[in-house]
């Protein structure tokens, strides 16, 4: 059976030849009409809208946009803000770039349409400092925006105005998560906020009621208003609305973002018939299905569910689609999207190894289980790599990462701790072996991962 | 005394046991109202709340609702509602309490947690502890006893951070210490707003630092060091001299202003070692000046008077009291009485006493300068309230106008480190009365007269009965010059800005040859009116009691450590010189100022 | 602090970008950055003194964030991405390509002050790995091959400007 085709939504232009990032090319393929047609509406509609769509996050904790925009404090008399977390920074993931270079004004109109829908006088775009190119890009996106007044103080003669402006960082994983991106946005160390009683819709940027969507996310807001909340509703699987942009990295041969009904299509159909099966020669060994920090799937592995009528099935990890559900009911999450993977030619502790040395470097260092957590695990499994390894050191890894997660706070906890606890419960044989692995030669231009 | 209003109470269950708390309680109080200990490092009561050091996680629960009635689940069997435990642990620190709320402290999954964090505490952790100066009162030894591993399991090398780094002129920072709690740049911030202090870096390599040029200089530094839970922060002038087990601590009062912060002294075989800052949330809560731990050092100073001495030679007391009463006959009706802020209560009740007897006036030195708005007040005088409550004095002395300031000289008992001059005056009735004639002898409690405004010729008129503690202009050219104790090595009580008698008490002996003031006093009392009066605190009371109206119901022995507030309202109407600081407030316009400028 | 009158015309146009000053820290981090190369002990007490900051408030900024330097660089910066995809494409061979190639390592400058290499953590295009970005610029796929023919071309144009 063929995979099933791809439903490009947020990337319908995408790679599209001819279709360039400026306001002309975007408004004669139908651009800002969404924006036009959402000014005509009263604001609580289009929340209602968002709300039956089902939409979830595409940041990485797939939490539903709806509920998001519903729980906005909007009594407090103080101004919302209106935050885009582009801060794209997920190992394994690179939707956002091809978004913000290739179709700027689709997100701006769709912020727009939030901010509106919010009562918004402020949007921001935090940018990743990695993105000098995307930051000017927008930056022309909105002044031509501007210009044609689709922002600015007068939208569309409603009288009603929204400010936008691009806001970079400067290389910090951890404003990603959105209250260390509403710290950094303040001009503060971006150290996550405690939640109670930081939660951005009440408590956001300068203590005032914020909404921070992921790109994607809010990408999807446009297109929810053209065909309606129930429609979009339809598309996916039930609590897994819509479309979302699957990002696949590593070991296959035609890795790229490839966008789908969410779980409509199966990690199988995607590795093997999508992105071309493994490179020549090889095996796929493992897959990290969600960027870097979701749980490793082994090949091999398989996943005894429960039906809803109770009664359960098997998947292997072939057989899992791209959901956010039945990810977290395997174990691992659907997380920002982001797919690597790893074949036979990899060894697990030196991926590890590598993975290890990024949460390491990005923990903010703010609170005492990941921070030195972090850096510990990356200690190991250096000394495994480049020193002595010892056949514990596996179960040590494992045993500092347990006391990491669910204990931090921010996700970023679970993020460096998710990685080890599944690499040594899953691959336990090859950081047992590790010590016996490192006495053989390496075969000339070996992989190195760390 | 009015009664505080009652906090709204609500229930919550700590370990199985109900107890009611005032909201807005967050749970390490709580717990710690049932003698629940639970461990922070981060949390301090008077900071924001931070939420990172971990370590107080605990397990919270609600009673289970039922989502369309509202009423909670019973469970059938005990008839208790069920409780639904949160999945992931909480901070106490920033979980307040609500009502019926559950919390484990002692479950196994806190203790795994607190034995969690602590590893990771401890792994980049110098763990020399037997060459460390936070020894004895580290955070991280305490909660080593009861969630410490016992070996490491962290074959690694260690982050290397910068050692012994002075920060400022009297706190030294060890960042390998350093748990990166933020309880210092919170309070630099938050309590001095004086942002000096943050952390460079991130992630385990983030270090605590000034920026580079910047000194953390402030009146408040050593408060960094007191609320550090670890050797990080330390105090440049004690570090290293003394281990804090052998220290005997005793209650005091900072007496270098009205405010009166609560103090204690650290003593070792009549050593004064340090002083730190002893809570009293009416007061200072936990903070104290710099200035004020420095006080002690006026102890050992080389201009301390251990020699009484009659026209200049050295004598013995009785000689003094001797050649006092001699004086106090032959000027007749032509003496006066200075007393001073700086005595206690007690003090200032016998320097009454004394004046009452020689039916001489009595004057105060006024001693003003700027408040910090913090812990250090206008009046750079303790107890000028006790003054004012024993009837010592009826008026505020009068300030000297700015103009007119003289640097005050190096004092014994204030005014150590606070850049601003301190107007000292308040005589210029009693200059005068000298130059007048009318006054011939006076008696001083400690003051310097030069100081306080009167001229070389003026003090030239005059003799002078001088008790006090160091040399100055005036106990140079003294008849009678009778060394005394600093608030160090007695006992008594001040009344603060507040109105609040607190009580502090003698943490070393004096030198050989200072006598108690108040047993100078008394025999001066004894000889001018020919009766015996008690020379010690506890028989003084019976006597301060049923002649003072506002102590009438206090007794000394049992005024509770943070101080009893008396009802100051015979002195509402005084313009006193105090503007806002910590928990004080000054009367919106006294009525009696307003008259005064006119 | 000499800056040039266009990067001042810009800080002063992006401040107002916020209703709170302090927020125009890593804009004008950046501007600042751009314009002298570095951030040196003195722009950091400039921009507090901008912002109305405490130069410690923007000291924690500057050292926390890994794209401001405190030392200027070399003309060219390479940035080759070591995280997992780039890795698992040999992100490591390229980035020793371009340590061979400019005889220097990660984290320095060539002798000739020409170029300075360092191994980032990820750039977000982990689709074409492994990724190395040249200044401004992302370069794809760069395999030994390519990281060659990027080395000549970033010697050819320094030669050019000799």
């Amino acid at each position: 059976m063929p995979a099933p085709a791809q439903r490009r939504i947020v990337f319908r232009h995408i790679d599209e030849p001819g279709y360039t990032s400026d306001l002309a090319c975007y408004v004669r393929h139908g651009g800002y009409e969404m924006l036009k047609k959402a000014v005509g509406m009263p604001p609580p509609a289009i929340v209602d809208e968002v709300k039956r769509s089902g939409l979830r996050g595409r940041g990485g904790a797939g939490f539903p946009c709806g509920v998001k925009w519903t729980l906005l404090d909007r009594k407090s008399g103080k101004p919302i803000y209106l935050i885009v977390n582009a801060d794209e920074s997920e190992p394994g993931t690179f939707k956002d770039r091809s978004i913000i270079h290739q179709d700027p004004h689709q997100l701006i109109e769709a912020m727009m349409i939030s901010s509106w829908a919010n009562n918004v006088k402020q949007a921001y775009i935090y940018i990743r400092g990695e993105f000098p190119q995307g930051a000017r890009i927008l930056e022309r996106a909105i002044a031509e925006a501007r210009a044609a007044n689709f922002c600015g103080p007068n939208i569309l003669g409603t009288n009603y105005g929204c400010e936008v402006y691009v806001h970079r960082g400067a290389g910090a994983y951890i404003c990603g998560e959105e209250t260390g991106l509403i710290e950094s946005l303040e001009g503060k160390r971006p150290y996550p906020r405690i939640k109670p009683p930081y939660f951005p819709a009440v408590l956001g940027l300068y203590q005032c009621p914020t909404i921070v969507n992921n790109v994607e996310t809010l990408c999807h807001v446009k297109h929810i208003l053209e065909i309606g909340g129930d429609a979009f509703a339809l598309i996916g699987a039930p609590n897994n609305t819509g479309t979302r942009i699957l990002c696949v990295s590593g070991h296959v041969r035609k890795p790229g973002s490839y966008e789908f009904e969410v779980g409509k299509i199966t990690l199988g159909e995607l590795l093997n018939d999508v992105c071309g099966g493994p490179l020549p020669g090889r095996k796929f060994k493992a897959v990290i299905p969600g960027g870097s920090s979701a749980k490793v799937l082994k090949f091999g592995e398989t996943f005894t569910l429960k039906n809803k009528d109770g009664s359960t099935r098997t998947l292997t990890v072939e057989d899992i689609p791209m959901d956010f559900d039945t990810m977290a009911a395997c174990g691992t999450m659907g997380g920002s999207g982001g797919v690597i993977v790893m074949d036979d030619s990899v060894n697990m502790v030196e991926a590890l190894a590598n993975i290890n040395a990024f949460y390491a470097h990005e923990s903010c260092g703010q609170c005492t289980p990941c921070r030195e957590g972090s850096l510990w695990m990356k200690k190991i499994t250096a000394r495994m790599v480049h020193g002595t390894a010892r056949a514990g050191d596996g179960a040590l890894l494992k045993s500092v990462a347990d006391q990491i997660a669910g204990r931090t706070i921010c996700a970023f906890g679970e993020a460096c701790a998710w990685p080890a606890q599944s690499f040594v419960q899953k691959f336990g044989d090859e950081f047992k072996a590790y010590p016996e692995t490192k006495k053989a030669a390496k075969p000339a231009g070996a992989l190195e991962l760390v | 005394m009015i009664a505080p209003p009652k906090p709204d109470l609500i229930t919550v269950n700590v370990d199985g046991r109900e107890i009611a708390v005032p909201k807005g309680t967050n749970v390490i109080e709580a717990a710690r109202l049932v003698g629940v200990d639970v461990p922070h490092y981060c949390y301090h009561p008077k900071l924001s709340v931070s939420g990172n050091c971990r370590m107080c996680l605990i397990e919270i629960g609600m009673p289970a609702v039922d989502p369309v009635s509202r009423t909670p689940f019973p469970v059938a069997a005990s008839g208790m509602p069920r409780i639904n435990w949160m999945p992931r642990p909480q901070i106490g620190c920033a979980t307040n309490v609500a009502p019926g709320m559950h919390i484990r402290t002692n479950s196994p999954l806190i203790k795994d947690c607190r034995e969690g964090v602590m590893e990771f505490l401890l792994i980049n952790h110098p763990l020399d502890c037997p060459i460390c100066d936070q020894a004895g009162e580290c955070k991280l030894q305490e909660q080593s006893t009861g969630y410490g591993r016992g070996y490491s399991r962290f074959i690694e090398q260690k982050n290397v951070k910068p050692k012994r780094t002075p920060l400022g002129p009297r706190v030294t920072l060890d960042d390998e210490r350093c748990i990166l709690c933020s309880r210092c740049i919170r309070f630099c911030k938050e309590i001095v707003k004086d942002d000096v202090l943050g952390f460079t870096d991130r992630g385990s390599y983030s270090t605590l630092s000034c920026f580079p040029g910047r000194a953390l200089a402030n009146n408040y530094s050593l408060n960094t060091v007191d609320i550090c839970p670890v050797g990080a922060l330390t105090s440049t002038d004690f570090r290293f001299k003394m281990r804090v087990w052998f220290l005997k601590q005793t209650n005091s009062i900072d007496a270098e202003s009205s405010v009166g912060a609560n103090t204690v002294v650290w003593s070792r075989e009549g050593v004064i070692y340090r002083i730190t800052p002893r809570r009293n949330d009416e007061v200072n809560d936990t903070w104290l000046p710099d200035s004020a731990r420095e006080l002690y050092k006026a102890i050992h100073a080389s201009d301390r008077l251990v020699a009484v001495k009659v026209n200049g030679t050295d004598s013995a007391l009785e000689f003094a009291v001797g050649a006092a009463t001699g004086l106090f006959r032959s000027s007749a009706g032509a003496i006066a009485v200075v007393g001073s802020g700086r005595s206690s209560v007690e003090e200032q009740f016998l320097t009454r006493k004394l004046a009452d007897a020689l039916e001489a006036p009595t004057h105060l030195v006024s001693r003003v300068g700027q408040g910090d708005e913090i812990l250090i007040s206008a009046d750079r005088n303790p107890n000028v309230r006790g003054a004012l409550v024993v009837g010592l004095i009826q008026a505020l002395p009068k300030t000297r106008v700015a103009g007119d300031a003289t640097p005050s000289s190096r004092l014994t008992n204030g005014d150590v480190g606070v850049a601003a001059p301190v107007r000292t005056g308040g005589l210029t009735e009693l200059a005068a009365q000298i130059d007048a004639g009318r006054i011939k002898a006076v008696v001083s409690l400690g003051e310097d007269l030069a100081a306080a405004g009167l001229t070389a010729t003026q003090l030239a008129k005059i003799s002078i009965v001088y008790l006090g503690t160091h040399a100055n202009a005036t106990s140079a050219v003294a008849k009678v010059a009778v060394p005394t104790l600093t608030v160090f090595e007695k006992s008594g009580t001040f009344v603060n800005q507040q109105f609040r008698l607190q009580k502090f008490s003698r943490a070393v002996p004096g030198p050989v040859g200072a006598t108690d003031d108040l047993v100078v006093l008394a025999k001066l009392v004894a000889a001018a009116t020919g009766t015996k009066i008690a020379d010690e605190i506890g028989p003084l009371w019976s006597v301060l009691a049923t002649e003072v109206p506002a102590l009438r119901t206090v007794t000394v022995a049992n005024l509770p450590a943070t101080g009893l507030l008396l009802d100051g309202t015979p002195w509402a109407v005084l313009p006193f010189a105090e503007g806002a600081t910590l928990h004080y407030k000054p009367a919106a316009e006294p009525a009696a100022a307003g008259a005064l400028k006119s | 602090m000499k800056l040039k009158p266009e990067t001042l015309r810009r800080i002063d146009e992006v401040i107002p970008h916020y209703p709170v000053k302090r927020s125009a820290v890593l804009p004008v981090l950046h501007l600042v950055q751009e314009d002298a190369g570095c951030i040196s002990p003195e722009a950091t007490e400039w921009v507090a003194q901008k912002l109305d900051l405490q130069p410690i408030n923007v000291y924690e900024i500057v050292t926390f964030y890994p794209m401001f330097r405190q030392q200027p660089i070399g003309r060219r910066h390479v940035k080759v991405c070591r995280t997992l995809s780039c890795a698992l494409m040999g992100g490591y061979k390229a980035c020793e390509a371009f340590e061979q190639e400019f005889n220097t390592h990660r984290g320095a400058t060539s002798l000739d002050g020409e170029v300075t290499i360092e191994f980032v953590e990820c750039l977000a295009s982990c689709g074409t790995a492994p990724v190395v970005m040249i200044d401004d610029e992302l370069h794809e796929r760069v395999d030994a091959a390519k990281a060659k023919a990027l080395s000549d071309q970033i010697k050819q144009e320094a030669a050019q400007r000799r």
